[in-house]
């Protein structure tokens, strides 16, 4: 594990953000919007003061927690994907550069795009609505990294699928994360689901997560014991996660597939 | 020259039923170009794939700077490269960049140095800003090649670095790779379908036919014990009959 491998592939991100309208768009566009939309909804909401409809408030942070969790892991098996599409993952491959390595630049060009975002948006909240998400956010921030890592495994087992079953499987890097939407409690509690996907929900990392958030916003205070549950199954699933792409990348190896992503 | 770099031996790949590398042995050795030549799917990149620890072979052993490359794949690693028509470059960068990511991944030392004199050598100097994906073709494989030339490799694979490149092009490129071979005694595993080329460039070449070796030595021997006037005879002889 070199970090001077990891930086030259961080670096091949960071050049195309540098030039890019498109791109920096992207990493603006959605949030802002969030921002604008979710503020006005606010600002109209505090007319009504007493009689507020209590899921509204909940609709909408669970709108912008699950958006980050969905990039988080597209953030992974997109990046990939573009490596694909360039047939300059070889050339990759085909250097001293590790799975593992190649892992960790996507996680790190993920996170930084998303603390980029992340400072745009607390710094146009102050400027907007006088909002200082360090007062209220504070305590989202441990519960925020645990559907970041949640989103890196599915990530990470996006990518390993479209290299084991190729092009058919592309349409995954789109579609795998929302798999998990139901039983992530994100709009509704746990308790809503019927007995097998509630048996189901207990081992999904993001329903705690989505839990603690109405927790704290219902009854305030900081919901630790959901924090942990959601850590410690992340943990595990980021390690097994992994462990199936190094699985993978060797069968792929095998069966002569490496050399055909793309085709 | 009697320095092997490459030890190959029994190598073997097979597809599903379809025995793409047939228990094939051979070496390089140091300073040398040694071609890889054969029909189509006669196994040429298949062996170049192992040779690079991207195909696990199924059986053989491959030995590159004498030590076993299934153990100590990352070290060997370091010390070769690879250029292959087929295999591109990000393309939303620009060629500087693209040199400058790989100078990176091979933790070469003086990169700035290293790129310019690479983007020197293979004239693309002044294109140095262009993104990737408005280079001619010819330029990308120069921009290729130079990429390969990143770490000072000791061992390079060339998979058809000349395909898709116009006569000219092809020609300074066959020359910029023998002064580089002259210039810092590379051995170099080279596949081509233009058989001038493979006379022109090789010491020695294999001859690979549906995944056998069928002939090897110098190409003028190898033209000789065919009783043909040039490789593209052989070339014509053997892949049109079925017999090998
Ligand atoms: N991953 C793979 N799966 C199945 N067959 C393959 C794979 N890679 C190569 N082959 C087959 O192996 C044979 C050798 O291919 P290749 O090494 O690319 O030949 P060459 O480079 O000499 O044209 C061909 O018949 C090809 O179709
Ligand atoms: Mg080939």
């Amino acid at each position: 594990m070199r970090l001077n491998r990891i930086v030259a592939l961080f670096f091949r991100h960071v050049y195309l953000y540098r030039r890019s309208i498109p791109r920096i768009m992207e990493v603006l566009y959605w949030p802002v919007l969030d921002l604008v939309v979710w503020g006005f909804i606010t600002v109209y909401l505090a007319q009504f003061r007493q009689n507020l409809p209590k899921f509204i408030p909940f609709f909408l942070g669970a709108l912008i927690l699950w958006d980050i969790l969905f990039r988080a892991q597209q953030g992974i098996s997109v990046s990939f994907l573009e490596d694909v599409w360039s047939r300059n993952f070889l050339n990759l491959f085909a250097s001293p550069l590790g799975p593992a390595e190649y892992i960790f630049s996507l996680m790190l060009v993920g996170f930084t795009k998303l603390i980029v975002t992340a400072s745009i948006m607390a710094a146009l909240a102050w400027f907007l609505y006088s909002f200082n998400i360090f007062l209220v956010g504070i305590s989202l921030i441990p519960f925020v990294l645990n559907l970041i890592v949640m989103g890196w495994s599915i990530g990470i087992i996006t990518t390993a699928l479209i290299l084991r079953f190729g092009q058919e499987a592309e349409v995954l890097a789109w579609a795998l994360g929302f798999l998990f939407m139901p039983v992530s409690a994100v709009f509704y509690p746990v308790a809503v689901l019927p007995p097998f996907l509630q048996a189901i929900a207990q081992y999904i990392p993001a329903s705690y997560v989505f839990e603690g958030m109405r927790s704290v916003i219902s009854k305030g205070g900081f919901p630790l014991d959901e924090l942990l549950w959601s850590l410690g199954l992340n943990i595990i699933y980021i390690v097994l996660s992994f462990l199936f792409f190094y699985w993978n990348f060797r069968v792929v190896k095998k069966k002569g597939l490496l050399v055909r992503i793309g085709e | 020259m009697l320095e092997p770099i490459v030890e190959v031996e029994g190598l073997t790949k097979v597809f599903k039923s379809l025995k793409a590398v047939n228990k094939v042995s051979f070496s390089i050795y140091s300073g040398e170009i040694l071609g890889l030549l054969g029909p189509n799917g006669a196994g040429k990149t298949t062996i170049m794939h192992m040779l690079l620890g991207l195909t696990t072979p199924n059986e053989g052993e491959v030995k590159i700077f004498g030590r076993p490359l299934a153990k100590h794949r990352k070290e060997i690693i370091q010390e070769a490269n690879f250029s292959s028509n087929y295999v591109s470059m990000p393309n939303s960068l620009t060629v500087k960049e693209c040199l400058k990511v790989f100078a990176r991944l091979y933790q070469v030392k003086n990169k700035e140095q290293k790129i310019t004199e690479l983007l020197k050598i293979f004239e693309i100097d002044d294109i140095r800003n262009k993104l990737v994906r408005h280079l001619s073709s010819g330029q990308q494989t120069r921009l290729n090649l130079a990429k390969s030339l990143i770490n000072d490799p000791k061992i390079l694979f060339l998979d058809e670095p000349t395909a898709s490149l116009d006569p000219d092009i092809a020609d300074k490129t066959r020359r910029l790779l023998q002064l580089i071979k002259k210039k810092s005694n590379i051995s170099i595993l080279y596949t081509s379908h233009n058989m001038k080329e493979m006379e022109e460039m090789s010491d020695r070449i294999i001859f690979l036919h549906k995944g056998n070796i069928i002939a090897e030595g110098r190409p003028a021997d190898v033209i000789k014990r065919f009783k043909r006037k040039d490789l593209e005879e052989v070339f014509l002889k053997v892949a049109r009959e079925e017999r090998y």
